[in-house]
């Protein structure tokens, strides 16, 4: 393959998609590296800390397109502080200098302020699309920065941003020469738009596709905006999500009808107490044996049986993402007393796809042992509140072989499991370990080992400046975030995120 | 993010009707998981133990705080409207027939009698009523000038109460019917207890 010209080999990376495909054929020469470097355009950064803004430019000066990941992912659960970091403006200002020709934009769990995004809006002339996931840090100001300076935007997609509301008429900022818009998604802002604004912008878009709105908007609104937009594939209030008050029968005629259903989320309505119409095993049996399509699944209930997960585990072995949360901390399988090792065994034993996986219950090293011992392709996990001891945490260690993103809490695995093998988590994008075991002494002993790892350290007690001289080894750490990185520790630290 | 937690703290929690009685959710502190000292905070016992009483924890259940308002917003809603329609029977002695009245749709003591004289108009209600103006009635009340009425209602225990004495809300709450009386009747529940 060396032999063909550049071309040719540049012409062949273009049918290669994913970025993991890209990244592995610039590791096979120096020849591919090249050629692949300049030809791509999509830029995927799955941890903003993991290399710097420039180095990525630099390499990728082809880059029409970016997508940048930045706080652990418990920080959706108020388990990171708020200003930890995980900033938008050094890639947009890195971006401004050496890649003006952007014109894609997606980040998520950042933070983005209104400067950012009025400095994202003037700087890109191509710029066509701007996705925004559990960001915070900006307010209306900046979508009015957006929808002034932005001539072409073909797409918007707010998803469960936290939104400062202004007051600010920013969707009026969109020009009546604008006619480019795609996509529209302000779900998740809480005050109100002019509905005669947003109907004449749907009016005048003749290729919008996808448009979702908040509750704020009215529906005789909505009948404006169907009658202007007869070409909308996508239409919405944000996303559906099922509240467990439909209860396991609920669930029956969800399972007796949606035949086709491949995703489903159920949400807890209460949750101090099982309401009467709460879901249980039932639902999710129901759901399993209803709806053979199924692979991405985030259910919460009261409880859960073995039997129901070795039941469901038959019924879909097609599971891609399987999420299970039984609301109360530890709590063992109902019928038979016993933890739900043998449930989760099950899912990982038949769902071979299985990439996501979150467990919840009473759990022993058991599963972890199953966990490592079948789920070869899992990527992240989520633990809770399970296991006995550090032999769990190295099971799952030794046999995830594609284990992307560990995150632990409130789980009693200590320094002996971490340093079993550190080299593990360069093959890692991060490990998130908080209320374990883990020690002080733990966390530098891997920071020595490991100097391609930021070992951070999130300590929340007063006084935190002068903590760390009188700090022993033995103490245990709170919260621990461990990630791969070529970019060293980083500058934007605040106080109470120490780099060991 | 620190500002749910703390909204968290101060929000009122309503309960689904035979839950058990809803537990205040702890402001965040920082060391609520720290094992090493106070194992009995929060009911949990760290790793090695299970816990014995439900508690708040730091981030659990795993649901953003985002979707827990709109969950909690939609369901306050929904019971707003369950409970719109507090139809109770107003009977006016000497009048031929009874009425009902909603008493979710007043604000006051004066919008209810408001509308009580508007549907009595032929049957001369008399002085409207306020909540300070119950000491006005009892004083007509002993009086005996006949000519006035009074307004009672018969509460949650059975018992004949004069209207007005009570803030609005609780009046709502308990009250189960309606009776306009005659003033020289309504002299009896002047009486001291």
């Amino acid at each position: 393959m060396t032999y063909f010209p550049e071309e040719v080999v540049e012409h062949i990376f273009d049918f290669l998609g994913s970025h993991r495909d890209r990244n592995a054929v610039s590791t096979v020469c120096k020849a591919w590296y090249h050629v692949e470097r300049l030809s791509r355009l999509n830029v995927f950064v799955g941890n903003c800390y993991a290399i710097r803004p420039e180095r990525v430019m630099a390499r990728f000066p082809g880059m029409k397109s970016l997508s940048v990941k930045g706080k652990p992912h418990f920080a959706d659960y108020n388990l990171v502080p708020y200003d930890w970091g995980g900033f938008a403006l050094p890639w947009i200002k890195a971006a401004v200098r050496r890649s003006p020709g952007l014109e894609d934009l997606r980040l998520k769990r950042m933070v983005v302020t209104d400067d950012d995004l009025d400095l994202l809006a003037r700087s890109f002339p191509n710029f066509r699309s701007l996705v925004l996931v559990s960001c915070e840090g900006f307010s209306t100001d900046g979508l009015a920065a957006i929808a002034t300076y932005c001539r072409g935007l073909r797409e918007l997609d707010l998803q469960e941003n936290e939104v400062e509301d202004h007051g600010r008429q920013w969707l009026s900022c969109f020009h009546e020469s604008c006619t480019s818009l795609v996509s529209l998604n302000f779900a998740c802002l809480k005050g109100e738009v002019n509905a005669g604004v947003l109907e004449r912008l749907v009016a005048r878009c003749p290729n919008l596709r996808s448009l979702k709105l908040n509750r704020a908007v009215s529906v005789e609104s909505l009948n404006e905006i169907v009658a202007r937009a007869p070409y909308l594939v996508d239409l919405g209030t944000g996303s559906f999500a099922v509240l467990d008050c439909i209860g396991d029968k609920g669930l029956a005629v969800v399972a007796s009808t949606c035949k086709e259903l491949q995703e489903l989320r159920v949400f807890p309505s209460d949750i101090y107490g099982a309401g009467a119409t709460s879901v249980t095993e039932e639902g999710l049996v129901a759901i399993s044996s209803g709806c053979p399509k199924l692979n991405s699944l985030l259910y919460f209930c009261y409880q859960m049986t073995n039997a129901a997960l070795i039941t469901v585990a038959k019924n879909c072995p097609h599971f891609t993402r399987f999420r299970l949360c039984i609301l109360d901390p530890w709590k063992p399988d109902p019928v038979t007393n016993q933890p739900l090792d043998e449930g989760f065994g099950a899912i990982v034993r038949s769902c071979k796809n299985l990439r996501r996986l979150s467990l919840s219950g009473l759990l022993t090293d058991q599963v972890f042992l199953y966990i490592g011992l079948y789920a070869k392709c899992l990527e992240m996990l989520s633990i809770a509140f399970a296991g006995d001891s550090d032999k769990g945490m190295v099971y799952i260690l030794k046999g995830c072989k594609n284990l992307r993103k560990l995150e632990i809490r409130d789980c009693p695995f200590g320094d002996i499991a971490l340093l079993n093998d550190v080299a593990k988590y360069e093959t890692m994008r991060s490990l998130w370990m908080s209320s374990c075991d883990v020690t002080l002494g733990g966390c530098k002993a891997l920071a020595a080992k490991m100097p391609r790892l930021n070992v951070e350290i999130i300590n929340e007690s007063e006084g935190t400046d002068k903590l760390e001289e009188n700090i022993s080894d033995l103490h245990k750490v709170e919260k621990m975030y461990v990630y791969r990185t070529v970019a060293g520790p980083r500058n934007d630290a605040p106080d109470f995120v120490w780099t060991l | 993010m620190e500002d749910h937690d703390n909204l968290k703290a101060t929000e009122l929690t309503l309960g689904l009707p035979g839950t058990d009685a809803i537990e205040k959710p702890t402001p965040a502190a920082p060391n609520v998981n720290k094992r090493s000292k106070e194992e009995e905070c929060c009911g949990f016992t760290g790793s090695s133990g299970r816990p014995a009483a439900k508690a708040q924890v730091v981030g659990w259940p795993p649901v953003r705080s985002y979707r827990m308002n709109s969950f909690r917003e939609r369901k306050t809603e929904k019971k707003e409207e369950d409970s719109t329609g507090i139809y109770v029977k107003v009977s006016m002695d000497g009048a031929p027939y009874l009425r009902k009245v909603d008493l979710g749709v007043y604000n006051s003591y004066e919008d209810l009698t408001e509308a009580l004289d508007a549907m009595f108009k032929g049957f001369s209600l008399g002085k409207r009523i306020t909540q300070r103006q119950a000491h006005d009635l009892h004083r007509v009340a002993e009086g005996g000038d006949e000519s006035e009425h009074a307004i009672t209602y018969e509460d949650k225990d059975g018992d004949w109460m004069l209207v007005g004495d009570v803030p609005w809300e609780m009046f709502v709450s308990s009250c189960k019917r309606l009776r306009i009386m005659k003033g020289c009747e309504a002299r009896g529940l002047t009486s001291s207890p």
